[in-house]
């Protein structure tokens, strides 16, 4: 039996590695980075990731909603909450006075993230019929999230650099903007960032990839705010399940000893 | 109830001896846990069982606890979901339990099932009890399917659109029996709204089941890895502590990997357009189901055509209801078929390998060899397997349980 299983798992292991190999074809991958996120004791980098707001406030918040926020979490990021405060001064929300009859009021950190749109058909009528996607749980909706999304948001090629087979494989006029790693390569959204296209609070050099990592982080963290808990929690479940089933199998060592 | 449990046990408290004498509920645990007799043989896939019992247990406590969180209407059931995640206190560990559980469920079904066919537990006198666990089976897969659909992503939408049109295929009222599980001319509220009451029912027609498998599977007793009937009290052990003891290790153990992707990678099991709220104008590129699915998904596309492809992916679980009149040989254990051995060992690969052509887009070799390997499963079933039983020598089996495992001792 034993011999049977290792060579099924033989077996298994070597179909699986050849239906990868096959699946992977010929796309082009966005490239892998190191995020300080990943792996088993990952964190959030709060710099990276208030940097990060700072970019998705100043470029992305134009176009993109991020509904399930509230300004509140930004204290996760290690804000206090006079600086939440601060950083939503300049920001008017509709609602409702007492009457009924809609008002516009300042920013409560309760309130969400507000919406770029007032609602989706807006949003559509103002981006070509399609409305840009709300970036909530971005990194966790796309493959590889958050290596795509940096990779997109620097993977953009200049009409002027496409090899005229790309131009006609994809037939892509001058209107158009191509990226390397969307899928179908034309993309409704222009270049969002560049070099310098915000000035960081923290004297850091904008540049387009640091803006790009800066906005991932935060938008990972926007994804699973309780990330980090959700790690810490597991290092000790699985130390105590260890632990647990070391003395279940001395037990059942012992109950068995005069039956083998 | 076997007979051979030998005297009723006397309880010296007295409150228990007034209640078991008139409800004896502590004679039949008793009986049923603590003496039942076992045979003493068991390697760990005998843990499963007890495994998957633990995964429904925990299926229904956390599902209990998300359905008091969770709102079943199309243009909130996304945000109440990502609001237990966010919001709920504990909630995205209760979430996490939930939808890992789903996937480490079929992987404990899955492996009892191989064990019942490697070792022939479904072969006389245990035919209803390996039945009732095919019923148990198809059961789950309702209820998982159903689940998946709650969180109203882009493949909840798109998967519940799929497998609902499948009953489409049906001659003359496939079209009407669509539209009455819709609750309307496509998949929208009313949907959403019966698929969670059904789902928060058939977990609990699920235990009723279970305790139907458990009580066939008390009658005659479990099998074993030799597939011998044991032939007295040296061939058996009392199912508590010895088996208390190694199952409890056997669910620990296999809590611990449960735990490493409920905390290290809650995702990997899942689709990520499932975090994509579900646009019924919108078509996923690939829409494809969850991996225990996968099979069974590539089995119903293989068949070129749509009535054909429903019923072969359904008559891949109905062999399994007819397997033990299927299986012509008298010997239960693989260890004493030198063939079947490893027909098994094939069949498991072919399974793997349907496995991947579901989860790929039916284009270029994915069709043929899903075709192979759809053409293969049901050969192992209606063809090997009735022609094996007649053709194969099995090896001489030991004369008891004991004996075998004093022999492996001397080894």
């Amino acid at each position: 039996m034993r011999k049977l299983l290792a060579t099924g798992a033989l077996a298994l292991a070597a179909l699986a590695s050849g239906a990868v190999a096959i699946a992977a074809g010929t796309e082009e991958h966005p490239p892998h980075k190191h995020w300080h996120f990943q792996g088993p004791f990952g964190t959030y980098d709060r710099g990276a990731a208030q940097r990060g707001y700072q970019v998705y406030h100043d470029v992305c918040a134009a176009c993109h909603s991020l509904q399930l926020l509230a300004y509140r979490n930004l204290m996760e990021l290690g804000l206090t909450e006079n600086q939440v405060k601060d950083l939503i001064k300049d920001i008017v929300v509709p609602d409702l006075n007492d009457d009924g009859q809609p008002i516009e009021r300042p920013a409560r950190p309760s309130d969400r993230f507000k919406k770029p749109f007032p609602n989706e058909a807006a949003a559509a009528a103002a981006n070509n019929g399609k409305a840009p996607p709300d970036l909530s749980v971005i990194v966790k909706a796309r493959e590889n999230g958050p290596d795509y999304i940096h990779g997109l948001l620097t993977g953009y090629v200049p009409y002027e650099k496409l090899t005229p087979e790309q131009i006609k494989a994809f037939s892509v006029t001058k209107d158009d903007n191509f990226n390397k790693y969307f899928p179908g390569h034309k993309i409704a959204m222009a270049p969002p960032l560049a070099d310098d296209k915000v000035t960081y609070n923290d004297g850091t050099k904008a540049t387009l990839d640091q803006e790009a990592s800066d906005v991932v982080e935060f938008l990972a963290w926007a994804s699973e705010p309780h990330m980090e808990d959700r790690k810490r929690t597991g290092v000790r479940v699985i130390l105590f399940l260890i632990a647990l089933a070391g003395f279940m199998y001395a037990v059942k060592r012992m109950v068995w000893a005069d039956k083998h | 109830m076997a007979s051979s449990h030998g005297t009723p046990p006397v309880f010296n408290n007295k409150v228990i001896a007034w209640i078991d004498h008139r409800l004896p509920i502590f004679s039949y645990i008793e009986k049923e846990y603590h003496t039942f007799p076992t045979p003493r043989n068991f390697n760990y896939f005998w843990n499963f069982g007890a495994i998957a019992t633990v995964m429904l247990v925990l299926m229904i406590a956390t599902g209990v606890v998300l359905a008091t969180n969770y709102t079943p209407h199309v243009l909130m059931a996304f945000d109440s979901v990502e609001r237990i995640d966010r919001d709920v206190p504990q909630g995205w560990l209760i979430r996490d339990l939930h939808m890992n559980g789903a996937s480490f469920f079929f992987i404990a079904v899955y492996v009892h099932i191989f064990r019942g066919m490697y070792y022939g537990s479904y072969k006389a006198p245990r035919e209803l009890l390996w039945i009732l666990g095919v019923v148990i089976f198809l059961l789950m897969m309702a209820t998982a399917f159903m689940g998946y659909v709650l969180p109203w992503g882009q493949m909840s939408f798109w998967g519940a659109t799929v497998i609902t049109n499948l009953f489409s295929a049906i001659p003359v009222v496939g079209e009407s029996i669509v539209t009455w599980l819709w609750g309307g001319f496509a998949v929208d509220n009313p949907t959403l709204n019966r698929f969670f009451a059904l789902h928060y029912l058939l977990p609990f027609v699920i235990v009723a089941v279970v305790a139907l498998h458990v009580v066939a599977l008390h009658v005659h007793g479990s099998n074993n890895p030799t597939g011998i009937d044991p032939k007295g009290p040296q061939d058996t052990v009392p199912f508590h502590p010895y088996y208390t003891m190694k199952d409890g290790f056997g669910v620990v153990v296999f809590l611990i990997v449960y735990a490493g992707f409920v905390f290290f990678a809650p995702d990997y099991m899942g689709h990520p357009d499932n975090y994509i709220p579900a646009n019924p104008l919108v078509t996923p590129a690939h829409i494809v189901p969850e991996w225990y699915f996968l099979p069974f998904y590539a089995i119903l596309r293989a068949i070129p055509d749509k009535l054909g492809g429903v019923l072969a992916m359904f008559g891949a679980i109905a062999v399994l209801f007819i397997l033990p009149w299927l299986d012509t040989s008298r010997v239960r254990s693989a260890t004493f078929r030198p063939i079947y051995k490893w027909f098994m060992m094939v069949l498991v690969v072919d399974v793997v390998v349907l496995g991947f052509c579901g989860a790929n887009p039916p284009e270029g070799f994915w069709v043929p060899l899903s075709q192979l390997a759809t053409l293969y499963y049901f050969f192992h079933f209606l063809i090997l397997l009735p022609i094996l039983g007649k053709i194969e020598r099995p090896l001489p089996l030991p004369p008891s349980i004991a004996d075998s495992v004093l022999k492996k001792k001397a080894v």
